[in-house]
């Protein structure tokens, strides 16, 4: 559980985000939505414990320290190190042994395998994400934070990465914070939707649309899920006009 | 076949302004055009640097000896100078600008000084020389230890990482193109500095010229610049392999 009490943030006397109240129990997807500079990456920080919140906000969390994941907007990956070394550095970090049938999994399970001994520089964006997603995974976070991780990438190859997210999380039982600014994204993968108005970003609709848990491409089609996405969409228009 | 010729083709390319450049020296000394004590003829400075070889050659290896020692000890300070400033952003506000000093210095006006301190001899060459090499020493290093991307200075602090670790882990690996650019300028001015050296402490093709110039032997002094030139070449062409190698290795 994470819970968010009058939480905000400035920077040199100029308001970024906030005042933020917000609860996330433990198994929740929460997709966060809102207008570039709205200060969604700066909660994100906040919540991984890399930023604080201003003086007379709280941060109160269930997680123990270090068994927190994320994921940046970039691959960001060491180029002197292989795709295995990459993915290992976090139980270096964390002076924790290296199970090797452990790494080999993970690697498995991102579609990884053959490249362990690959340097980053050989291998194509939605690779790339692969390998931060799977370093991010190597700790054993039970809470994943991901700013905007697949924005860069190509559609489809965005797409088939949100389904394995998906898959992810159902497998490792994770709790899970996503930034996104595309609100299909968020409606797809997100058990909750928040949506953020302008700087200073403030939570302005939060919507859990009731659409079963297993997630297939399918749901991208149905009424419901356009419907989901227009209101959300117009509530994040709405939240543009305001600072306009 | 493509690829070898066109190098056969910019190798040509490069040779034709020498050629050129060299023949129309030559033309100008043997016409009279220039009086050969001022700009002696290209094959009387060849034939120069095939007879004295042996002091010409015992000159170029007391320089290159001097200027390595230099770069040493310039490598060696500026290293630990940026090390140091990267962990303490209080000693790098105290200290950095007294070692800019060292960049805007001129090498020449303290040089007397130099011999002063260390006498005649190789201590006072090494000294210029690791004073003017110092510099890009210390700038690359920091320059490089300060590039470290920050979502991975976040990761690793994520993680508890401390500050040793994150120097080790990451800001050293980050560092080493950019420090090694700085070392490949270094080792160029490294040579400058031990000839300025030399200059006012003797030894080396410094000394050679210095000899030869009050002797009104130009061809002496125009063969050791050829061959301060060539060390000079040699140092920056090793440096570059190096640099290329390892930005190849880490990036």
């Amino acid at each position: 559980m994470l819970e968010l009490e009058s939480v905000r943030r400035s920077f040199s006397g100029r308001e970024i985000l906030g005042p933020v109240r917000l609860r996330i129990e433990e198994g929740d997807f929460v997709s966060m939505v809102g207008p570039s500079g709205c200060g969604k990456s700066t909660l994100l920080r906040i919540l991984a414990g890399l930023d604080e919140s201003d003086v007379g906000g709280r941060l109160t969390s269930s997680f123990l320290p270090r068994s927190t994941g994320f994921v940046f907007q970039e691959s960001h990956l060491m180029p002197w190190r292989t795709v295995e070394e990459n993915v290992r550095l976090p139980l270096e970090l964390l002076g924790r042994k290296a199970d090797p049938g452990r790494v080999r999994e993970l690697l498995e399970l991102l579609g990884l395998k053959g490249f362990e001994r690959h340097r980053p520089r050989q291998l194509s964006g939605g690779m790339k994400m692969r390998v931060s997603l799977a370093r991010a995974l190597m700790g054993e976070p039970r809470l994943l934070l991901l700013d905007e991780p697949f924005a860069a990438l190509d559609e489809p190859v965005r797409e088939a990465l949100d389904d394995e997210l998906l898959r992810l999380k159902r497998e490792m039982n994770l709790t899970v914070v996503f930034v996104t600014h595309s609100v299909a994204e968020a409606v797809y993968l997100g058990s909750r939707v928040l949506v953020f108005s302008a700087r200073p970003g403030r939570i302005i609709m939060e919507r859990s649309p009731n659409f079963p848990s297993e997630r297939t491409a399918l749901l991208r089609e149905t009424p419901e899920f356009h419907r989901e996405t227009r209101l959300l969409s117009r509530a994040l228009r709405a939240g543009y006009e305001e600072a306009l | 076949m493509r690829e070898g010729r066109t190098t056969i083709v910019h190798t040509l390319a490069l040779m034709v302004p020498f050629l050129v450049g060299t023949g129309f020296l030559e033309l100008a000394s043997r016409a009279g055009w220039v009086e050969s004590y001022l700009l002696p003829a290209p094959s009387a400075v060849v034939g120069t640097l095939w007879t004295d070889r042996v002091e010409f050659l015992a000159a170029f290896q007391d320089t290159g000896y001097s200027a390595l020692l230099g770069l040493g000890v310039a490598v060696a300070i500026g290293t630990l100078l940026a090390l140091v400033f990267s962990l303490s952003e209080w000693l790098e506000r105290a200290l950095y600008p007294y070692a800019l000093f060292f960049q805007t210095v001129p090498v020449v006006a303290v040089a007397p000084l130099l011999v002063i301190w260390f006498g005649f001899g190789r201590p006072t060459v090494v000294a210029s020389s690791a004073i003017v090499a110092f510099f890009p020493v210390l700038a690359g290093g920091l320059a490089g230890l300060r590039s470290a991307e920050p979502s991975l200075m976040d990761l690793f602090r994520l993680y508890g990482a401390s500050r040793g670790r994150v120097l080790v882990g990451l800001r050293i690996p980050s560092a080493v193109p950019q420090y090694l650019t700085g070392l490949r300028i270094a080792a160029g001015l490294a040579i400058v500095g031990a000839l300025v050296g030399e200059f006012v402490g003797g030894g080396g093709l410094g000394s050679v010229v210095d000899v030869a110039k009050t002797q009104q032997r130009v061809d002496k002094v125009f063969g050791a610049v050829l061959l301060a030139t060539l060390l000079g070449f040699l140092a920056t062409l090793v440096m570059g392999r190096v640099e290329t190698w390892a930005r190849r290795r880490l990036s």
